[in-house]
């Protein structure tokens, strides 16, 4: 066989491969997202059966503020769809693309993050912090749970940031953005569930 | 600027611990000596601490659950030896306090840090070789997971001199494990290194259940798979469905613990039952975890000490898989007298009888596949007919537990104590001794002493009945669980039975010590040249043993089950490939040890409240994975040549062997 | 060999129709049950009903639109794994419940 064609051989038998330990990647973090599934499923459980004991304190009625969730919920929703956006420029081998869609979403969950912050400041400073009953305890370990996953999925958008800036669009790369993709929208259903569950039927 | 550390956490005043910790460091203290002398350290550093290879993660796994083994055996010595002496005025030599760390080291050590790791290093080390792989699916997390699991090993054993262990047994219920009737460390060493052992743990089951669904040979369909490893995926199953709920329940326990909320407290709006609840939602699928690799190994031993092909190979899986679900919905049998009533108690009585029913199938496939069989009396089929005997009788005293008015008397009685203690001995220990003897020669290429490992069996097995027997009596009499004294006359004869069973159980494991020692010794003349020492039947003793790190020469093609045999039918179980091509493999990595030195860091930091170095070593594990991603470099081809070179010279070992 | 072209690999991804569509409906499943509850207007049984359903169906949008969920065969360990992990969740928040539900009631716990 000729030099190119052995060259190519291997280029395709070493694309070949690496789509396979993508696609191993992929399935892979799929179940990881599974077990964080059952993670929130304890905490839910939890919030559930201690959800009503007050200690004689605020209920979610008294404490929560639906505009504010409101607002969360569009960052949160918004920045799924912003990242939907950039994995197709990231199809499309437009690396601009991908960086600019990417830092978008990173604004809007960061956005996320610091409106929650301000919500938990907020009621901690009124003396209404996870140490004030078991029904607090809960809803500040469950959505804080939500809230430092989002926080982690935002330290891994910035490291990717970088890393497709430097290295640009390469087999690597595009995995991981296909793995935090898996990521931020699983982050976004457990949100469903949450406002669902603690703050529209709290409010009730 | 040291947190709650200082000088007086180390335990002056118990001469015991004193004692033990000084070995223990002096111990570790030859150990780096010894390395040191033999000039091993390079060799250690590139072979081992940087290994990302399954087999010797599995034998690093093994390694430390047999050394934690013997430390929660010398619990079993110190709470034997205690109640046999603690009657009436008498009240032994271990205060009660002291009684209580051991009982709930005794318990943590057992369960995680010798049994999970021994049925996960045999994973790692058989299952990739039985389907037809390279490696497993993430092998630098595989890597990552056993430093994780090693941290929790370290944290457990530092908490002997530094500070205490916990005292309110394995499960630490609260409200004693609450900060106001556990204000020490001694929880938090529980906590913390169970979280982060927890870690490596999940990684493992996403690991190995990745590997299994995607990295199977050409022709393995799942209905192909070794049993092993069909018991391997049950296992990976419940692991990445249970192991997430202990993360949590730890993790609430430790908000309670250091920020004062209040999940479980007695005020607050806690509610402690809930602890017991999610612990055992955990607790149950974990007792699987343990046992149904242990059936795995009895299903590879049977048949090849047969020479035939297991019976009913189709139940076996269905048997195994319903076990695995199962076990999800049996929980509460954990605490039947907690309260629930009596339909809930009814339910999850009835659950618990139906999980019985899939290992009677198994047992009965055994049996069949022994019957009219030629049987190998051989060390690990001895270990399986100790098995069958042993855990039939212990399930059953484990249906009669699970019938909630008889639960009611026995509930955290020595009767329970028995029960457990008969199925994971008789379950889960057996199966792993019997995999470490079968396997042994496949990870180190030669075989262990027969006569020894026969002697050490038999050691083992009366040890287990003298011991265990009365402990069934005690609990009919009433004792319950956990006490190191008593006044009852009844008790002692008993009891001075248990701690003569006690005896005879360490007989039979200084012989295991004496065997390696001896099998060491002897390597030579025990060599397995051909790979096939047992003449097997699956994927793994189609390779030399040891095998090349790249297993393969050639992935194999598959056709059947018991694939190997039937290669040996086509006549074809010598074949070479007719080109050997480059093998893509991962380069080690000293990643996964320095994730492993940053959580040791958080692990004690957070324990002794010294947040500075708490948020280093937190930090200190995020930035090294950080820095493991931005490599692109991660893979290295083994040339061709080589690769032909290792398959030329393990043929023609073998053939000089056979003739 | 120099990467002088973008090497993305082979993944299920969906269109920019796709994501639209998704992201529109998740709008409305979301804007509905925030007015419904913050106008108060059914009563309150059909209403925790309402938000229930209307969240089950948007993470179902989710899941195909965004995480590109299905019944194909390169997603079917997906699916697999995905409803092995939903019976684990519904046994052990929905036994849980029952469970705690018995043991509050028998054991009278206040709060």
């Amino acid at each position: 066989m000729s030099d190119e064609a052995l060259t190519s051989n291997l280029v395709h038998s070493q694309e070949h491969e690496f789509n396979n330990i993508a696609s191993t990647r992929l399935f892979g973090f799929w179940i990881y997202v599974m077990s964080d599934c059952i993670l929130f499923a304890s905490l839910f459980a939890t919030y559930a059966v201690l959800g009503h004991n007050y200690a004689g304190g605020p209920t979610g009625k008294q404490l929560f503020d639906l505009k504010g969730v409101i607002a969360e919920t569009t960052c949160l929703l918004v920045s799924s769809f912003t990242y939907g956006l950039a994995v197709l420029a990231m199809f499309r081998k437009s690396k601009n693309g991908v960086i600019g869609w990417l830092a978008l979403t990173f604004v809007l969950g960061a956005s996320f993050v610091g409106l929650e912050l301000n919500e938990f400041s907020h009621l901690i400073a009124e003396g209404n912090g996870p140490q004030r009953s078991a029904f607090l305890s809960s809803f500040f370990t469950l959505v804080g749970t939500h809230g430092a996953h989002v926080s982690t999925g935002l330290i891994w958008m910035a490291v990717l940031i970088g890393q497709v800036m430097k290295k640009g669009i390469t087999q690597n790369t595009s995995t991981r953005i296909l793995l935090l993709s898996l990521f931020w929208h699983f982050l976004d259903i457990v949100w469903i569930c949450l406002f669902t569950i603690v703050y529209l039927m709290g409010v009730l | 600027m040291l947190g709650k550390l200082s000088l007086s956490a180390i335990p002056y005043d118990n001469p015991i611990v004193m004692v033990a910790f000084g070995f223990m460091i002096a111990a570790v203290i030859a150990l780096l000596i010894l390395v040191t002398a033999l000039r091993k350290w390079k060799y250690l550093w590139d072979e081992w601490l940087t290994t990302v290879d399954h087999k010797r993660i599995g034998v690093m796994y093994i390694i430390v659950a047999i050394v934690m083994g013997v430390r929660g055996f010398a619990d079993v010595v110190m709470m034997r030896s205690q109640l046999a002496l603690s009657y009436g005025s008498h009240y032994g030599y271990l205060p009660p306090h002291h009684y209580d760390q051991i009982f709930s080291a005794h318990g943590v050590i057992m369960i995680f840090f010798m049994a999970m790791p021994f049925v996960i290093g045999l994973i790692n080390i058989a299952v990739p070789l039985q389907i037809g792989a390279r490696d497993v699916a993430f092998p630098f997390m595989n890597s990552v997971s056993f430093w994780t699991f090693f941290v929790g090993v370290v944290l457990v054993n530092i908490s002997l001199g530094i500070g205490e262990f916990s005292k309110v047994g394995w499960m630490g219920y609260p409200p004693l494990s609450e900060p106001t009737y556990s204000p020490g460390v001694g929880v938090d060493y529980y906590i913390w290194a169970l979280e982060i052992a927890g870690v490596g743990t999940l990684m493992t089951g996403i690991n190995f259940f990745v590997t299994i669904i995607k990295m199977r040979a050409p022709g393995m369909t799942l209905m192909k798979m070794p049993v092993f490893t069909w018991t391997a995926l049950g296992t990976n199953m419940l692991i990445i469905g249970a192991f997430p709920i202990l993360t949590v329940v730890l993790a609430l326990l430790a908000m309670d613990r250091y920020l004062g909320t209040h999940f479980f407290t007695n005020s607050g709006g806690g509610n402690m039952m809930m602890y017991v609840n999610l612990f055992w939602a955990w607790g149950h699928p974990e007792v699987y975890i343990l046992v149904l690799p242990a059936f795995g190994v009895f299903s590879e031993v049977v048949a090849t000490f047969t020479g035939k092909r297991l019976f009913g190979y189709k139940s076996m899986v269905y048997a195994t898989m319903a076990i695995t679900v199962i076990s999800y919905i049996v929980w509460l049998h954990h605490f039947f007298t907690m309260g629930a009533g009596g339909d809930v108690n009814a339910f999850f009585s009835i659950s618990t009888m139906i999980i019985a029913v899939p290992t009677g199938v198994k047992i009965f496939n055994w049996l069949f596949t022994i019957y009219r069989g030629r049987l190998r009396l051989t060390v690990p089929i001895l270990w399986t007919l100790g098995f069958i005997v042993t855990f039939v009788w212990g399930g059953m005293s484990g249906v009669m537990l699970a019938i909630p008015g008889a639960d009611f008397v026995l509930h955290n009685s020595q009767f329970l104590i028995a029960h457990f203690h008969n199925v994971i001995i008789g379950g889960t220990v057996f199966g792993v001794i019997a995999g470490f003897t079968y396997w042994f020669p496949k990870a180190f290429g030669f075989k262990l002493n027969e006569k020894i490992g026969k002697s050490a069996f038999w050691f083992f097995i009366v040890g287990f009945y003298v011991t265990f027997i009365p402990i069934y009596i005690l609990g009919f009499m009433g004792m319950t669980r956990r006490i190191n004294h008593y006044t009852n006359p009844a008790f002692q004869a008993p009891m001075w039975v248990a701690v003569s069973g006690v005896g005879i159980t360490a007989i039979a494991i200084l012989l295991l010590i004496v065997q390696m020692y001896v099998s060491i010794r002897d390597r030579n003349k025990n060599r397995d040249l051909t790979g096939d020492p047992w003449d097997g039947r699956t994927l793994e003793w189609s390779v030399s043993s040891p095998p090349p790190h790249y297993n393969f020469a050639e992935i194999p093609a598959v056709r059947d089950i018991d694939a190997f045999w039937d290669m040996k039918k086509q006549g074809i179980k010598h074949s070479r490939p007719a080109q050997y091509h480059d093998v893509h493999m991962p380069k080690n990595t000293p990643a996964g040890l320095f994730v492993g030195i940053f959580s040791l860091l958080f692990g004690f930091a957070i324990i002794w409240h010294i947040w500075w170095l708490t948020i280093i070593g937190f930090i200190g594990v995020i930035a090294t994975v950080i820095v493991r991603t931005s490599n692109d470099d991660i893979y290295h081809y083994v040339p061709a040549e080589e690769v032909k070179e290792h398959d030329d010279h393990h043929a023609k070992q073998a053939l000089a062997q056979e003739v | 060999m120099k990467e002088t072209e973008a090497k993305v690999v082979d993944a299920p991804h969906g269109t920019p129709r796709i994501y639209l569509t998704g992201f529109v409906l998740s709008i409305i499943l979301t804007a509905i049950p925030f007015t419904l509850v913050m106008t108060n207007t059914l009563p309150i049984g059909w209403l925790i009903a309402t938000i229930v359903v209307l969240a089950v169906v948007q993470i179902i949008v989710h899941l195909v639109a965004f995480l590109h969920l299905n019944a194909s065969s390169e997603q079917s360990w997906n699916l697999t794994a995905f409803s092995y992990t939903l019976v684990i969740l519904i046994v052990l928040v929905g036994a849980s419940l029952w469970i705690m539900f018995h043991l509050n009631y028998n054991m009278m716990i206040g709060g």
